[in-house]
């Protein structure tokens, strides 16, 4: 009885693990493999060729690499705390609503849903000038409306998460700490934050691996620009590989992102612990 | 006190920022293009249906939405019954290594769409793909089949557990339980993975740029971030494509929007 039932287990669960496995982890594997190739589609007469880590000794010494990371992963903490912060704040304070809830999660619910190349049109149409590129033609100045698309794109659904959070929170306990005279900000900090923690790192690590593969907005915005001022590391390797058709050496570039991602996303897992699941990040 | 009394206000306020870059996107979708960056941009005097029109004569945006509908929907189609299955055994047959496949099923659902570009293109170029439904469907597969596992086991997990153990002890096998009990139960779990899945892919960006060549093939983002005037910035043509592109996924987050909080939160909350 039990052995059958794990094998129907495996034999229901084998459709999907099987698509997996052939359109996700075998092209993984297959980068890995053609990363070690100069393999230039520009330049078919110097055929593929085995050129061991070399590719890899390239990206490393490029000052264009490390500046799209240095982007990437600034973009990630700034949008990603700003995120955070004013989920929660918004949260709260549609917890603390009596009425009219459903109109509000509707329209937290809208951004989320907008296609993400739709809110980096509109936000770039909102900070053109008639006269001249103010804002685009500066390379920090640049990353304003970026950080702000993106923060009103995802902001509501981290609210969304948390909120959610803040329902499972026993009320009694809030009364009893207003019995003891406790003050308002003294609730948050001592029930609140506590026993939001799951659902406040939940979002957190979501939220980062998400941040880490910015592209869509910063595509139709800045197409990362001026020069190569706000070009995160997967337009970076856009270009390399549909623009220069170097496919070894993008290649190189898709491993070293995923295999930090992939190192991201299990100590994002080890720490939520195997009970606390989530859909991933839009 | 105070705070009682500003409450409403306040949220009126956030509701207002948040809609605000829509309401301005859609009255821009209207104004004629030498009145958009003007005086009167928030309130134009006349409203017109031009740019509509040309977004449909002139850039066959009609042609992306079908594209996009076709591929979308064959996505979603292939991904709720296959994933269901899979997600169910995940669910509920105890069988070993289940917390293994979970754990990879949230990996992969994590790892960046870039970083199978590469291989993905020289695969579909072998196969003489790129540029086709197919070619578009196969790459969507990678991260519409493991969110649609996702949210079938948070959604599978709350079922109650009474009715099938009941069916099972009648000796109804496993598969027969999932297909005589728990799918009639489960029309809600699927209808919202199917939406949820569905506008993933219609909102999809990179592999659509990187795997079509042309307007033929074009999905709608790919479509409106690639309108280019001889020029200047097609604004107002932009942001009625902008405005087409929402309108598919506005209508299902005010017809699901219960249900999709509740399964974007089954599983986070659960802990």
């Amino acid at each position: 009885m039990r052995r059958g039932e794990a094998r129907r287990g495996w034999l229901m669960a084998l459709p999907a693990l099987a698509v997996i496995a052939l359109i996700a982890l075998g092209p993984v594997l297959w980068a890995v493999w053609e990363s070690l190739y100069l393999h230039d589609l520009r330049m078919p007469w110097l055929g593929r060729r085995l050129i061991g880590l070399r590719n890899y000794v390239e990206a490393l010494s490029n000052p264009r690499f490390w500046e799209a990371i240095g982007h990437t992963v600034a973009f990630a903490a700034v949008s990603v705390t700003l995120e955070i912060v004013l989920g929660l704040a918004l949260a709260v304070a549609v917890d603390s609503m009596t009425r009219g809830r459903g109109v509000v999660r509707t329209a937290m619910l809208l951004p989320w849903a907008v296609p993400t190349v739709v809110v980096g049109l509109v936000w770039r149409f909102m900070f053109e000038t008639p006269t001249g590129l103010i804002w685009f033609a500066d390379p920090l100045a640049a990353w304003v409306p970026i950080v702000l698309a993106d923060v009103w794109k995802t902001t509501p659904f981290v609210a969304v998460l948390l909120l959610a959070g803040l329902q499972n929170i026993e009320r009694s306990l809030y009364e009893a700490a207003q019995m003891d005279g406790a003050t308002a900000w003294r609730q948050f900090t001592g029930i609140t934050l506590p026993l939001l923690k799951p659902a406040l790192l939940v979002a957190l690590v979501f939220r980062t691996v998400d941040a880490f593969r910015v592209f869509d907005v910063i595509y139709v915005m800045t197409g990362g620009g001026p020069g190569t001022a706000t070009e995160p590391i997967a337009m970076y390797t856009f270009s390399v590989l549909l623009e220069n058709l170097r496919f070894g050496y993008g290649s190189a570039l898709s491993v070293m992102i995923f295999g930090v991602t992939f190192l991201l996303a299990l100590v994002a897992i080890r720490l939520m612990g195997r009970g606390a699941l989530v859909e991933p990040a839009p | 006190m105070s705070w009682r009394l500003l409450r409403p206000w306040a949220i009126a306020m956030l509701v207002g920022v948040t809609l605000f870059p829509l309401y301005w996107a859609a009255v821009a979708s209207f104004t004629p293009e030498s009145q958009l960056f003007g005086q009167s941009a928030l309130a134009p005097t006349r409203l017109v249906f031009d740019h509509y029109r040309a977004v449909f004569n002139e850039r066959s945006l009609g042609t992306a939405v079908l594209n996009s509908l076709v591929v979308a929907g064959v996505t979603t189609l292939l991904c709720v019954p296959i994933g269901a299955l899979c997600a169910y055994a995940l669910a509920r047959v105890p069988f070993r290594g289940r917390t293994l496949v979970l754990t990879s099923v949230l990996a992969i659902s994590m790892f960046p769409q870039i970083s199978i570009v590469s291989p993905l293109y020289l695969l579909l170029r072998e196969l003489r793909l790129i540029d086709t439904y197919t070619g578009l469907v196969l790459p969507y597969l990678t991260f519409a089949m493991p969110l649609t596992i996702w949210l079938l086991v948070g959604f599978f997990r709350q079922l109650p557990r009474e009715i099938e153990e009941a069916a099972l002890m009648d000796g109804a096998g496993q598969l027969r339980t999932l297909w005589a009990i728990v799918l009639p139960l489960s029309w809600p779990g699927l209808g919202t993975t199917a939406i949820l899945t569905f506008l993933y892919c219609w909102n999809e960006f990179l592999f659509a740029l990187c795997f079509t060549l042309g307007p033929e093939r074009y999905t709608v983002p790919v479509a409106i971030a690639l309108f280019r005037g001889q020029y200047q910035v097609p604004w107002g043509q932009i942001l009625a494509g902008a405005l087409i592109a929402t309108l598919p996924v506005a209508l299902l987050v005010f017809v699901a929007q219960r249900r999709i909080v509740a399964g974007l939160t089954s599983g986070a909350i659960k802990g």
